[in-house]
């Protein structure tokens, strides 16, 4: 049993790191702190792909007759691509919640849901 | 070089193209002509390529001229090309009305950033279509999510803002789920290309890998496509959106993953894999039965308009699901035909809501007293939607559900009809909520003097509720289109 989690140790540390960051964003009610859980999601992610990318004693992919074990590079460039998508996101993510800031003047989320129930009837008319 | 043969290239980098040259021109005169132009041009050639594979079957391109299973593949058939056409041929009747509505809804210095945005949402969900590459897709997926946040959050309202942050949350969580599926694909199978990926797939669909793949797509893109229990962030985010927006997302983005889904249960895994070994068929069944009710029922009691027929959109999600679930070409022909049926129904809806937006200053059910006094037009094109959402003879929504039944019926499923029709008296009761505040009601002391929607508003809508009620009397574009790809999913002649 030990042994088996010790040769699938990335996964488990995947396993775990996603979990974590999905308990944060559901748990925490404040809105940065459940963008910090995103990331961590996210994150976790990178290391099913580049995981299984690295081959023990493999070297990098070019062709030689010295060296007959390669290691995958395909996931370092779609993991690569898959950073700048989560930079985006959190960015944005961050630039939102520097509006809704601006806009209810708190980054908690029931306080933010509370503001907004108070003006019923013709609902908050421009 | 021939530029005929790189269409499928154009179709996604001339609006990818159009996004920073309108953020660069910065003026919102300057900015709109590039993204109309790219908008237009897209739906041209979106018409061209469905030409072209109902002449000479799958166009196959390989971007860069890299071999299909190594590069990525851009691949058009009978499927992807009905819904490049749909993807294009909205934005290409929206983006017009956008310039009009926007005048309304968002500052001035903002509209070079909302026509990127615009085209950044287009180019992201045509990729998801054309592409025939699984990382590519999540790639398009996330261009279009991104670009759509932006767009919800340039709403008014400051609930527009919690809208786009919770529908970023649950966008990241999806698209994350998508690419854990994916990447145990790869893992399994060493390609990313799709229909490499389902011949590879053939051995090995029970091995737990592959059926936890597809778990986590399942999960992911029903997220996406706003299934049952996973709706949550859709009213929101449709609501408070500018008009514009609501109209252009509710028409295509639900409808584009719906489209993944089908590409990846049926080009990737397989239907006998998703089908026949798993209960996939009674599961889909009861979330669309779930759907269809509850989601009507609950649009019964809400009093913004918007919000009203964006929990209507979930209902009709469930028809298209149903759909999915028999397994039938009868079924999925139902599916792919809703799928465009609904698409111009309910983006003629919203649009023609914006323009009772600007004329009366808002759509809550009291504000729209008196609608089909002040503004007969808007308010009879918002009927005739309604009677396409219920499935009325004579309009688009009539085709789709015919095909349900049938499908149900092939089945021997009785009780099936019975709840489709039960449902849409459900649709009815919504509609008639409307129907009752504009009809049956003096307008407000205040808005008496409203007139119609100026011109710019009125044609981009009605274009869509012609097209309700063409694609209601003329099925040989939607049903026949639908009946080829369902018989290229499924692998039977058609």
């Amino acid at each position: 049993m030990f042994a088996h989690i010790w040769s699938h140790f990335d996964y488990w540390a995947m396993l775990f790191l996603a979990m974590a960051g999905l308990f944060i964003v559901i748990a925490r009610g404040n809105l940065i702190k459940k963008l910090v859980g995103l990331g961590i999601f996210q994150t976790s992610v990178y290391l099913l792909y580049l995981g299984p990318a690295k081959i023990v004693g493999g070297t990098a992919p070019i062709v030689d007759a010295a060296f007959k074990v390669y290691s995958n590079p395909l996931p370092h460039v779609l993991i690569l691509t898959a950073i700048v998508v989560g930079v985006a996101t959190l960015a944005l993510g961050l630039a939102l919640v520097v509006r809704i800031r601006e806009a209810y003047g708190t980054i908690e989320e029931d306080e933010v849901l509370r503001r907004d129930v108070q003006p019923a009837g013709e609902e908050a008319q421009q | 070089m021939n530029a005929h043969e790189h269409l499928p290239a154009l179709q996604v980098v001339l609006p990818l193209a159009a996004a920073p040259l309108a953020v660069l021109l910065r003026d919102r005169v300057a900015a709109f002509v590039p993204v109309l132009a790219a908008t237009w041009a897209a739906f041209a050639i979106s018409v061209l390529m469905w030409l072209q594979v109902g002449e000479s079957g799958p166009i196959s391109y390989a971007l860069g001229s890299w071999a299909p299973p190594w590069g990525i593949e851009y691949r058009v058939d009978s499927l992807s090309s009905l819904l490049l056409m749909l993807v294009s041929g909205v934005a290409a009747v929206v983006l017009p009305y956008g310039r009009a509505s926007i005048e309304r809804e968002i500052r001035q210095d903002n509209h070079a950033l909302f026509y990127a945005m615009f085209a950044l949402c287009l180019t992201g969900l045509l990729g998801i279509v054309i592409t025939g590459d699984a990382f590519n897709l999540f790639v398009f997926l996330e261009i279009s999510s991104l670009s759509s946040y932006v767009l919800i959050a340039l709403g008014r309202d400051r609930r527009a803002l919690v809208a786009a942050y919770q529908y970023l949350i649950m966008g990241t969580i999806r698209a994350t789920f998508i690419v854990i599926g994916v990447g145990l694909l790869y893992l399994k199978t060493g390609t990313l290309n799709l229909a490499d990926m389902g011949v590879r797939l053939q051995e090995m669909t029970s091995h737990r890998p592959v059926l936890a793949a597809l778990a986590f797509l399942t999960v992911g893109i029903s997220l996406k496509l706003a299934l049952f229990p996973l709706h949550q962030w859709l009213p929101n985010a449709y609501a408070y959106a500018p008009s514009a927006v609501s109209a252009f997302l509710a028409a295509t983005a639900t409808k584009v993953s719906v489209y993944a889904l089908l590409r990846f249960y049926f080009s990737v895994f397989g239907e006998t894999a998703v089908f026949r070994r798993l209960p996939m068929e009674d599961f889909m069944l009861i979330l669309a039965l779930a759907g269809m009710f509850v989601a009507s029922t609950v649009a019964i009691f809400q009093r913004d308009l918007k919000r009203l027929f964006a929990y209507s959109s979930v209902a009709q999600i469930g028809y298209i699901v149903l759909g999915i679930s028999f397994d039938s070409v009868t079924g999925l022909t139902a599916t792919i035909a809703h799928l465009v049926n609904h698409a111009v129904t309910k983006g003629g809806l919203f649009l023609l809501l914006g323009a009772a937006m600007a004329g009366m200053g808002g759509i809550t059910l009291a504000r729209v007293h008196g609608l089909g006094r002040v503004m007969p037009l808007t308010a009879f094109g918002i009927v005739l939607c309604g009677l396409s959402l219920i499935g009325v003879p004579g309009t688009a929504g009539f085709v789709s559900k015919w095909y349900l039944i049938l499908a149900a019926l092939e089945k021997g499923q009785w009780w099936l009809v019975f709840l489709i029709v039960a449902s849409s008296l459900l649709a009815v009761a919504y509609v008639w909520r409307f129907v009752e505040a504009a009809y049956f009601h003096a307008p407000r002391a205040d808005l008496a003097a409203v007139r119609e929607a100026p011109a710019g508003l009125a044609i981009p809508a009605w274009i869509m509720v012609g097209a309700t009620i063409w694609f209601g009397l003329d099925t040989s574009v939607t049903v026949g289109s639908a009946a080829r790809a369902a018989g290229m999913l499924l692998r039977v002649a058609s």
